[in-house]
């Protein structure tokens, strides 16, 4: 017998499945209800993915993958023809601009609540991001086609085309619907989730690590740049993939301020559609069979990445919990 | 050779200093400036929203009804969207808040770790499943698949019940997770305690155990309420195609706050953009409340759990 199995493993005793002399039968009844539940749960995720397929295969069928390579979306009866290239490249487009913006301005709210701000001001800002994180898209969306839009058509978008319009970003000005809109809109929601993710990681640097790096005379900013952001960086970066899974699936308020088309362009003041806003956009009701399944296989696609996108995320929290050697639950 | 010419150091280092503050001056003004942008920002939504909202509110927003193609300015609101919303989340929150305990109760107490892990991470992915591709699959499920959940919903229709179970899948992983992490907290002395004194697992487990979770778990419930609260995408594929009259009755399609902002937002008309303003302040003073309410509690209730 070796010492391991003496030993009494207490942590360990309460949470092992029951295997006591006496089988009770309330035990086995929890047990397997509980049991049952997450079984469920394991299946509707299955079955989310399995729908999705199904709901797209006369899509699929006709299509196939040319489907997502294609820039077309025309349901006038007799010259049928779906594709969801300019699509993708809409939500690329946003969402990638979202994050760009969105990733300075939460590291310095981060930064800012963890190690700048006065006392006095750290609870207020914090409750403030944590709040703003729960504000419905919709309502974002709403404050996005009537307040920031004409803002954006009449000085955002003409001040940018006046003094970089040689960059084919920032072309002609169009309507306050346009790419633009849709990414300052995408910045507002992923922002005070990055930022409150990032803060937590920032709070658990350990102390000591911080005054030694301070006690070496480096400064404030040497600190953060040799010490913070190297130990927070799988979480921040974990942080930052999942607020890009938030920009990609955003549908409600991207529709509300994108203003619809099927092109590719470079322009960010033009319209555009994203998969998610064109799968939203068309709720009232497709006009055939084939239309319908087309935009469940846009949510397919649409699926497929933020799948990716999320379980990317989820294992990168995991890694570096485990290197840290904290259990920190995936937030997502 | 002096060792002071040969390690130099003193006089290099005095000559870096200035450049290094002027760089920590820099990054602390540019990390003021993003925090100040961004606080700006999200303020300033709050603000406009608050303010275009705050004098549209009036009591016929919660007691009329819209009227449709009303050709004179009539008093109208928006109670059909107010019961909707209160009917669906009532019934996700039912069917999500068990299903999300006993899932947490199973992982936490009774799941071998590999099974854990696996749960675990597929609540994470769950999480991460777009809104609208939660609307879509219900749609696909009930509406194109007519699985109606024996009997319990009108197949190849829109309803209330599909709505709230489209939101109840994004309420799920919310409350599970929660759970999980409260379920964790609890000393294990206590479980142990139980046990030794010859109580049955499951009886230590639902009579000593979940007690002490009450708070935390209402902390979550609360949480996930005000977030699906607010959801639209779900529900434009399962329940949005509706009349403007008040129903309780979640077997046909019933109209939510959410998805009302959202057809007010598109239209042209001044009035209903008020309207829109009005609903939206409305949910955001719920949403507002209901996360003091939660941070309230989640204090209140990890005091409990620490202090012992």
């Amino acid at each position: 017998m070796s010492a391991a199995d003496i030993t009494p493993d207490v942590p360990d005793v309460a949470r092992r499945p029951f295997t006591g002399r006496r089988v009770h039968f309330g035990d086995v009844m929890l047990q397997s209800v509980a049991g049952l539940a997450a079984l469920a749960t394991t299946c509707l995720v299955g079955l989310i993915i399995w729908k999705v397929v199904d709901g797209s295969r006369l899509s699929l069928d006709t299509y196939g993958l040319g489907f997502v390579g294609r820039i077309a979306w025309n349901p006038v009866a007799g010259r049928e023809i779906y594709g969801a290239a300019s699509f993708l490249f809409g939500t690329a487009v946003t969402s990638f601009g979202a994050l760009l913006l969105a990733a300075p301005l939460a590291m310095g709210v981060a930064l800012f609540l963890t190690e700048l701000a006065p006392q006095a001001l750290r609870a207020p800002v914090t409750a403030l991001v944590e709040t703003l994180a729960a504000v419905p898209s919709v309502v974002i969306g709403l404050w996005g086609i009537l307040v920031l839009g004409p803002i954006v058509r009449d000085h955002i978008e003409p001040f940018l085309h006046s003094t970089l319009g040689f960059i084919p970003l920032f072309g002609t000005p169009g309507a306050g619907s346009s790419v633009l809109t849709a990414i300052i809109v995408l910045t507002i929601m992923i922002l005070p989730i990055v930022a409150s993710i990032s803060r937590e990681l920032f709070l658990s640097v350990p102390h000591d690590l911080k005054e030694g790096a301070l006690a070496l005379g480096a400064t404030r900013w040497e600190m953060v740049r040799g010490v913070m952001f190297p130990y927070a960086r799988g979480g921040v970066t974990a942080a930052l993939i999942l607020g890009f899974g938030r920009a990609i699936g955003e549908a409600i308020a991207v529709t509300q301020v994108i203003g619809g088309g099927v092109f590719i362009h470079w322009n960010l003041f033009d319209t555009g559609d994203t998969l998610a806003s064109k799968i939203a956009a068309n709720y009232q009701g497709a006009t055939t069979r084939l239309q319908t399944s087309s935009l469940i296989y846009l949510g397919l696609v649409l699926l497929v990445f933020s799948l990716i996108v999320n379980v990317t995320a989820q294992v990168i929290v995991r890694r570096s919990a485990k290197k840290q050697g904290i259990t920190r639950g995936g937030r997502a | 050779m002096t060792t002071h010419g040969r390690l130099g150091g003193p006089a290099r280092r005095i000559d870096h200093l200035p450049r290094r503050k002027a760089v920590n001056r820099m990054m602390e003004v540019l990390a003021w400036l993003a925090a100040a942008v961004a606080v700006g920002l999200l303020g300033l939504v709050v603000y406009s929203v608050v303010r275009r909202g705050w004098g549209a509110l009036n009591l016929d927003l919660l007691t009329k009804t819209p009227v449709q193609f009303a050709l004179t300015p009539v008093k109208q609101g928006l109670a059909n969207a107010f019961v909707g919303t209160i009917v669906i989340v009532g019934i996700a929150t039912l069917v999500a808040l068990p299903v999300g305990i006993l899932v947490a109760l199973y992982l936490n107490e009774f799941a071998p770790p590999s099974v854990r892990n696996v749960v675990t991470l597929v609540l994470d992915v769950l999480n991460g499943v777009p809104a609208i591709v939660i609307g879509i699959f219900v749609y696909g499920l009930v509406i194109l698949g007519g699985f109606d959940f024996f009997g319990l919903m009108p197949k190849h229709n829109q309803s209330g019940f599909a709505g709230a179970f489209a939101l109840a899948c994004l309420m799920l992983p919310l409350v599970a997770r929660a759970t999980m992490e409260v379920l964790s907290l609890v000393p294990n002395s206590l479980r142990e305690a139980s046990l030794g004194l010859g109580i049955p697992r499951w009886r230590t487990t639902l009579s000593i155990v979940l007690p002490q979770t009450v708070g935390g778990v209402v902390t979550a419930t609360v949480l996930a309420v005000a977030r699906v609260a607010g959801e639209t995408a779900p529900l434009l594929f399962t329940s949005s195609l509706v009349g403007p009259q008040v129903s309780w009755n979640a077997h046909h399609a019933l109209q939510s706050i959410p998805v009302a902002i959202f057809e007010l937002s598109e239209s042209a008309d001044p009035a209903d953009h008020a309207r829109a303003w009005a609903a939206a302040t409305v949910l955001m003073l719920f949403i507002l409340l209901a996360s003091v309410t939660a941070r309230w509690l989640a204090l209140r209730s990890r005091a409990r759990l620490t202090s012992r």
